[in-house]
């Protein structure tokens, strides 16, 4: 009997690659300025080899504003996306991601505090988001670890679920107090929570790009396990999966990855809920196939929802988080209804 | 091979498990049988390092709670009574689970791993639903899918809890009979919680009797599984019982209730 091999082969990632590297270009080039597909692969062609630079004012649109936002994008879509697959693995729930931890509203509190009590570094504007946004991120991590832990001792998956959900409640609550009283801040508050990329810069880009390389390896090793706890935390306790351990390091990798993608483009709801679960439809649940899968889908979506928060009502720029919940619900539930209506005719 | 010291466990202020010792030679299929809420899968779950407990277990003369995880699988298997399975895995997918142990983060797929998912979907009949989706099993075939698992895994010692309690009588049969023949090779054994005694008769080579967390009776099945011994532990007369049930058979087959099956 023919085998159907578990995860991909060489070729079938070079070309979801390359599908995400033409997204990548076509994303460069469209926008309130259209550019031609051939200079800008010239421009960006020539930059990466230290070339000459074509005349003109498109390359520094090109290399200062469309190429760092457009790689920011992609990799928060790609970490965010993944980051949703393995909590939808690890918690057996195809509605978790990193939000239902808990992490992302705890890193939002940190970036809003940080706006509104004007927290900032000299020299570095972005940098006291950022900051305050991780730390609360992985403070949010400890609280709901903690609080679960104590509730039982095995970190059942339940609890924190249930822990997350009330964390979130809370620190929104906390959220909704400071722009209360710090009204003069809510239009930057509010733009902020409903997540931009604009202005991104290629620092922000190699943060995200480091960030992902770190803990986005550390999930990708960690298929088999969770295969394992997708089919159910006792089923991987029986087939040898350290299941403490893979929880809580797959917990911290989660959290820590949503951390740096809210501290640099705001909270960013829907891609990493939908992205796996679409990916899902068309892989099957096999993370060794749908880790990748949602990685370069989750970039894909991203970036084609951030091209249609910038062109749609031109020259006013859409906050992505709008464009991701109205296309992401929308393409949930056509994908949802056709899967559904096919196997009740199956 | 297994050898259980005083195992007590406790949620709460309630006992459910109390100073149960009990063990296992390679060859032997223990039974735990007793009545509900007896404690019976507490002790197994126990056993298999799922619930926090005092006393020892003691696996090939090693306390089991210094064995990791990947060695321990390599020891002890473990098969739910039910399985809910969220996701569409496929049958192959999931008995390639049960290699968890033997192979490294980005190894997989090698000879002996193939080899012994082939086995296992032959022995319990499951090759011809290699790709299926897991969803689209019926229960007795879903149970003998993470048998499958279970027998890749090859564990010495395998922990059935209720293997067969929502299955009807052909597929009840089928499993024991797996089982059995599973345990055909030297060097394993089996530890069963069983709430059927006529299984328990049947399969069973030796049996201990729970009532509320404590060990009423323990031994070969003959030993253990004595009238006294019942009707404490049930409360009932149970052999009159039994009687009375398969009197029936006897008397007029043809009149026997077709639900009464189970």
């Amino acid at each position: 009997m023919k085998r159907k091999r578990e995860g991909y082969r060489p070729l079938e990632m070079a070309a979801m690659g390359a599908a995400t590297l033409a997204t990548m270009l076509l994303c460069v080039c469209v926008g309130s300025v259209g550019l031609p597909l051939k200079q800008t692969a010239t421009v960006i062609w020539n930059a990466i080899w230290g070339l000459p630079m074509p005349e003109g004012i498109s390359s520094s649109i090109i290399l200062s504003v469309r190429l760092p936002r457009v790689l920011c994008v992609a990799l928060s879509g790609a970490a965010l996306s993944l980051c949703g697959a393995a909590m939808q693995g690890l918690l057996r729930n195809p509605l978790a991601d990193g939000s239902t931890l808990g992490v992302s509203t705890g890193a939002s509190l940190g970036a809003v505090i940080a706006i509104a009590f004007g927290i900032s570094f000299p020299g570095l504007p972005f940098a006291g988001t950022m900051l305050m946004a991780m730390l609360f991120g992985f403070l949010s991590l400890a609280v709901i670890l903690s609080l679960a832990y104590r509730l039982d001792g095995s970190l059942s998956t339940n609890t924190i679920i249930l822990v997350g959900v009330i964390w979130s409640m809370f620190i929104s609550s906390i959220i909704s107090l400071i722009v209360t009283f710090r009204s003069d801040k809510v239009k930057s508050i509010t733009f902020w929570n409903m997540g931009s990329l604009q202005g991104s810069d290629y620092i922000n880009a190699l943060t995200l790009l480091g960030a992902l390389i770190l803990f986005g390896g550390v999930i990708l090793s960690l298929t088999r396990e969770l295969n394992a706890f997708a089919v159910g935390e006792d089923n991987a306790r029986g087939v040898g999966v350290n299941v403490r351990r893979v929880k809580l390091t797959l917990l911290i990798c989660v959290s820590a990855l949503v951390g740096v993608c809210v501290s640099i483009g705001g909270s960013i709801g829907f891609v990493g809920l939908v992205t796996p679960h679409m990916a899902r439809l068309i892989v099957g649940p096999n993370h060794k196939r749908l880790l990748p899968a949602s990685l370069f889908g989750g970039a894909i979506f991203l970036m084609l929802a951030d091209l249609v928060a910038r062109v749609l009502l031109n020259p006013i720029e859409l906050p992505i988080g709008v464009v991701t919940s109205l296309i992401g619900a929308v393409a949930f539930i056509a994908i949802f209804y056709r899967t559904r209506k096919e196997e009740a005719h199956a | 091979m297994l050898e259980v010291r005083d195992l007590t466990v406790r949620y709460g202020a309630l006992c459910v498990a109390d100073s149960v010792s009990f063990s296992v030679q390679p060859g032997e299929w223990l039974m735990i049988a007793g009545p509900n809420g007896a404690g019976k899968s507490t002790v197994l779950n126990a056993v298999a390092q799922a619930a926090p407990y005092t006393g020892q277990v003691l696996l090939n003369g090693r306390d089991a709670r210094r064995i990791r995880p990947r060695e321990r699988a390599k020891m002890l298997g473990i098969l739910g009574q039910s399985h809910a399975v969220g996701y569409a895995f496929t049958v192959e997918e999931i008995v390639r689970l049960g290699r968890y142990a033997y192979s490294g983060p980005f190894s997989g797929g090698d000879g002996a791993e193939e080899r012994a998912i082939d086995e296992a979907l032959a022995l319990t009949g499951m090759e011809p639903f290699r790709t299926h989706s897991v969803l689209t099993l019926s229960g007795g075939e879903l149970q003998r899918a993470f048998l499958a698992q279970l027998f890749a895994q090859n564990p010495s010692l395998l922990l059935l809890d209720e293997p067969t309690n929502h299955l009807d009588l052909v597929y009840q049969k089928q499993v024991f009979e797996l089982i059995r023949k599973w345990l055909g090779q030297p060097g394993r054994a089996a530890v069963s919680v069983v709430h059927d005694l006529s299984l328990a008769m049947k399969y069973g080579t030796h049996a201990i009797l729970l009532n509320r967390g404590r060990v009423v009776s323990g031994g070969t099945v003959v030993e253990a599984l004595t009238d006294g011994a019942m009707n404490a532990a049930y409360g009932m007369d149970v052999r009159e019982w039994m009687n009375e049930l398969y009197a029936l058979w006897n008397l007029n087959p043809a009149r026997m209730p077709a639900e009464n099956g189970d």
